[in-house]
């Protein structure tokens, strides 16, 4: 019997429908490579029982002859910033552990719905702030990967969803669920060798997603390749009256509309993402990147994004901004952490509690969104950084007049070791330097394998696109994913 | 527009008083501003708290229209300009009672601008001074959860049945430049909400607050520096407030010292305001948009839909009442001043009554009975169509005026003993209905005369004020049930034969 671990979203759903093997045959291969693998610490919690009873529940309906889910007999990892109903739900905090929902997060529920089982909750950077996964209360998620140097150096699974993507490029999940604020569902996917999607703001509920930064966190899929996120994609997505900046919009037919065919299409090369000094190897494979998109029919132009320069600092304005005052309810009154010194008042335990509650990364964003909103820093920093982000998503509108797609890379390098920039906030937020306009646009972008570096390490190629159009991603991605021949895998050592 | 003439005397001279209020007002609706947890007043301690309200994790707001409905309505009917687009901003800052964090306010882009609404004095007389208040803005804003400091030793209890719960912010110019004109101003905008049908103005449940801005001036100089006096919970204890306040800030400055703007609480039982916190140590409530709300966009059709479904309001109904129904200005003043009084009346012309007859009697009978039972208008024991059927018995000539009075004294009788019985029903089982049978009061009559002939001389002699005896004699005689108009008619008669 082939080793179910080794199947995608797509082989397993058909496999479980065509009877070939059961998803409860799938749940115990998966629940197995989970315990196996807990040197890489991409879960906080694991459930196997989950899986196994989501997956006797697919093999009964299937029995029935009843009509299956689109993730029907699929286990996934779920990204702990998710809430689960019943089931640790942290974001990686400390001021969060122990903490059980009573409700279950829209996205989350959409998938059980549509049939996959859950293997557990995945590592995450604390409050998702963080791209190399190394924020997380619950220590570091190791990536697979390893250079070809013949040195052991533990590298960074890419951030926040660094859980997600090690899980899946270690096979111990097919697909995993993602959330991208600026960058936390590409990066990853690039550092680990696997696809991922951040679909337009507001595609998927952000109900029961604990909040990070409410204008830009936006869920998506991580898996294998561009089919099964678009398989994903399309269970996860949906309007949500309970997020009022859901689209009131019926959700497409990704993976029926997948085409690498790119005839007529043009693919616009954004010149100011060419930065001074960039690394070779990406040069090189954005270069691969373009030629594949011609040879699928695509058109190539040259575009400007004129403002891009701006966008990382406006970034890290907006987005810790928002946090400091979406974090501000976790203040050990009602739920989680409370650190209550003797004889302290209510301001004592609200700033022992958070002290000791939120990691360092988290207490940096605190402070300085804090600051970009006091009386007196306020314009300048705040409503500046709105007139940037407005400015950016005016560079892409402007982009959408000469082409239908954006290529660039995920992110400037391969991934790095752990530790080798933790003591660097600025280069470590530099990371996310060609993930943000995206996200500052609330567009479509996607990450695909484009190859590996001198070192052996996976690269990843990004597709922005406009809003809504998540096809024309996905279409791009998989005429890339055609082309370039990935099939690269962490060779296995834990 | 007369200015006021109301100062405060000190030892340098007189002091004009600058207020301005911030009428906080529950908005009338099942729900919460932005959960669909009960907005009902009392309850269980956090037995009204959706996850929401709680700020769980990952919660978010979804605006409640009707709230949103309610205050435009409201912007509506104080006149004032609707912004088609506006947008709700968060306001930080750390309390238990708050969960979220912050508060979701409107401070840069408010749901309502500008407005006024027309202050009278002394709403039951005509002549009374009237004021035009301005008012700066509405905002829509949620409602902060409650402290209980009284149930545990050493700890604080929090009740969130109230977090969340939607207010109006009602924010008025300085215009008020006395106590009267405040507790007038508040009078008429809790008169205007319970028209619109959106606050119930219950201050004592809390439904209705205010910040009280106070300054004190020369008479027409340089404002003064403001203290604002914080969630003052009635239209006595505004009118005290602002007495006290200004007074307090007067001595204040004659004796040297300046006002410092700050935040101030009202005790009512000391009749002193207290200082709450300073301006150096108010909060930066760091206020920015709240990204988890897209901005509110109202479209024409919804805003027709509120323009259409608001009540005539009061200064309307009451030029009405005045220049329709022909009613005294005193009664269509008294009359309009509170919606349930008006709608009671409607209720009442909408079975028959003439308004004059109509207007008198709820106005003297109906009120003084009420006010002798120490109920309001909504606890009436007579209904508008029980009392319809009361005054048609006089209209119609079945009975007189006086046995009116008789027959709702048993209406309110049997009404006490629980089971009312009609007009109708106690005039024919006490047989109260009036004669207008002219051959058994010409009878009457002739005794009377024959039985008062001193009068008769007299009357007779020019005394023609004795007409009125002649007729309460023979009323007396037929026990108030002769057609007063008939005995009239028929004395009259006899009389000069």
């Amino acid at each position: 019997m082939t080793d179910l671990t080794k199947l995608g979203v797509a082989a397993i759903r058909s496999g479980v429908a065509n009877g070939d093997f059961t998803a409860v045959e799938v749940a115990t291969a998966f629940n197995a490579n989970v315990a196996a693998a807990k040197v890489l610490n991409a879960f906080i919690v694991e459930t196997p029982e989950k899986a196994i009873d989501a997956a006797k529940a697919v093999d009964a309906d299937r029995a029935a002859g009843k009509l299956l889910g689109k993730m029907a007999g699929v286990p996934i990892g779920m990204k702990d910033l998710f809430a689960t109903e019943g089931v640790q739900t942290t974001a990686a905090s400390h001021i969060l552990e122990g903490f059980l929902p009573t409700y279950e997060s829209t996205v989350s529920a959409n998938l059980w719905k549509a049939g996959a089982g859950m293997l557990g909750k995945l590592n995450l950077d604390q409050f998702a702030m963080g791209s190399s996964n190394e924020t997380s209360y619950f220590g570091n998620v190791i990536s697979p990967w390893r250079r070809n140097d013949g040195g052991n150096a533990a590298l960074a699974p890419g951030g926040s969803s660094g859980g997600s993507s090690t899980a899946i490029a270690a096979r111990l999940c097919p697909a995993a669920t993602g959330t991208d604020t600026g960058g936390s569902i590409r990066q990853p996917a690039a550092f680990v060798g696997i696809s991922g999607i951040k679909p337009t703001y507001g595609r998927c509920s952000r109900w029961g997603i604990v909040a990070f930064a409410s204008s830009l966190d936006q869920a998506g899929p991580m898996a294998r390749d561009v089919r099964d996120c678009a398989i994903m994609l399309e269970a996860m997505a949906g309007f949500d009256p309970k997020d009022s900046t859901s689209l009131d919009l019926p959700v497409p037919e990704w993976e029926a509309g997948l085409s690498g065919d790119l005839r007529g299409k043009k693919v616009g090369i954004p010149r100011e993402y060419r930065l001074d000094g960039i690394d070779e190897d990406i040069a090189k494979m954005w270069d691969n990147g373009i030629a594949w998109l011609k040879d699928a029919g695509a058109e190539v132009v040259d575009i400007s994004l004129p403002h891009t320069k701006y966008a990382l600092p406006a970034y890290y304005i907006i987005a810790p901004a928002e946090a400091s005052s979406n974090l501000a309810r976790y203040d050990g009154v009602r739920y989680g952490l409370r650190d209550l010194p003797d004889g302290a008042g209510l301001q004592d335990m609200y700033a022992a509690t958070r002290a000791a509650g939120f990691g360092a990364e988290v207490r940096r964003r605190i402070m300085i969104g804090t600051y970009v909103l006091s009386a007196g820093f306020y314009d300048a920093y705040y409503t500046q950084a709105q007139k940037v982000r407005a400015l950016i998503a005016r560079d892409f509108e402007n982009a959408w007049a000469q082409c239908d797609l954006i290529l660039a890379p995920t992110a400037p390098s391969a991934a790095f070791g752990l530790g080798e920039k933790t003591s660097d906030p600025l280069s470590m937020y530099l990371n996310d330097v060609f993930a943000v306009p995206a996200s500052l646009a609330g567009l479509p972008a996607m990450s695909v394998p484009g190859g590996l570096d001198k070192q052996g390490l996976p690269l990843g190629l990004q597709i922005v696109g406009k809003a809504l159009d998540e096809q024309g991603v996905l279409n791009a991605g998989l005429a890339i994913e055609e082309r370039a021949g990935f099939t690269a895998e962490a060779e296995k050592w834990w | 527009m007369t200015e006021s003439t109301y100062r405060i005397q000190g030892a340098t001279g007189e002091w004009e008083v600058v207020i301005g209020l911030e009428v906080h007002a529950q908005v009338t609706s099942n729900a919460k501003l932005f959960s669909g947890a009960s907005a009902a007043y009392g309850g269980e301690p956090n037995s009204h708290v959706s996850l929401v309200d709680a700020a769980m994790p990952g919660m978010l707001p979804v605006p409640n229209r009707e709230c949103i409905r309610q205050a435009v309505r409201t912007g509506m009917a104080i006149n004032a300009q609707i912004n088609k687009w506006s947008r709700f901003d968060r306001k930080n800052y750390f309390y238990a009672d708050l969960p979220q964090g912050y508060q979701i306010s409107q401070l840069y882009h408010p749901l309502v601008g500008e407005g006024a609404i027309e202050v009278t004095l002394d709403e039951k007389d005509p002549d009374s001074l009237t004021r035009s208040i301005g008012i700066e803005r509405i905002h829509v804003e949620q409602d902060a959860g409650k402290l209980m400091h009284d149930q545990h030793p050493t700890m604080s209890y929090v009740d969130l049945n109230r977090s969340g719960v939607a207010l109006m912010e009602i924010v008025s110019r300085p215009d008020m430049r006395s106590p009267a004109e405040a507790g007038a101003y508040v009078k008429k905008l809790r008169s205007i909400l319970r028209y619109v049908g959106s606050c119930d103005g219950n201050m004592e449940e809390g439904s209705m607050r205010a910040d009280v801005n106070v300054s004190v001036r020369k008479p027409g100089g340089e404002l003064g520096t403001r203290t604002e006096t914080k969630n003052v919970n009635s239209i006595r204890f505004v009118m005290q407030a602002i007495e006290v306040e200004a007074r307090r800030q007067v001595d204040l400055i004659e004796d040297g010292g300046t006002v410092v703007q700050e935040t101030r609480l009202f005790d009512p039982n000391k009749m002193e305001t207290r200082s709450m916190r300073s301006k150096e140590d108010a909060h930066d409530y760091r206020y920015f948009p709240d990204p988890d709300l897209l901005p509110l966009d109202l479209d024409d059709a919804f805003l027709e839909e509120c323009r259409a479904s608001l009540p005539e309001l009061p200064d309307a109904k009451r030029a009405r009442y005045e220049n329709e129904l022909g009613l005294t200005a005193y009664n269509a003043a008294v009359l309009t001043a509170e919606a349930e009084t008006a709608f009671w009346f409607e209720d009442l012309l909408g079975h028959g009554v003439d308004p004059k007859q109509g207007s008198n009697w709820l106005l003297s009978e109906l009120f003084g009975a009420l006010n002798k039972l120490g109920k309001s208008l909504d606890e009436s024991p007579v209904s508008p169509a029980q009392a319809a059927e009361l005054l048609k018995l006089i209209a119609d000539g079945t009975i007189s005026g006086s046995i009116a009075k008789l027959v709702f004294e048993i209406m309110l009788e049997t009404a006490a003993q629980g089971n009312m019985k009609g007009a109708a029903a106690i005039v024919e089982e006490k047989g109260l209905k009036q004669t207008s049978d002219t051959g058994a009061i010409e009878a009457v009559i002739a005794e009377i005369l024959a039985a008062n002939p001193g009068q008769l001389e007299q009357y007779r002699g020019g005394k023609e004020q004795l007409f009125g005896f002649f007729v309460g004699q023979t009323m007396k005689a037929m026990q108030g049930k002769a057609n007063p108009g008939v005995v009239n008619e028929l004395l009259k008669k006899a009389l000069s034969s």
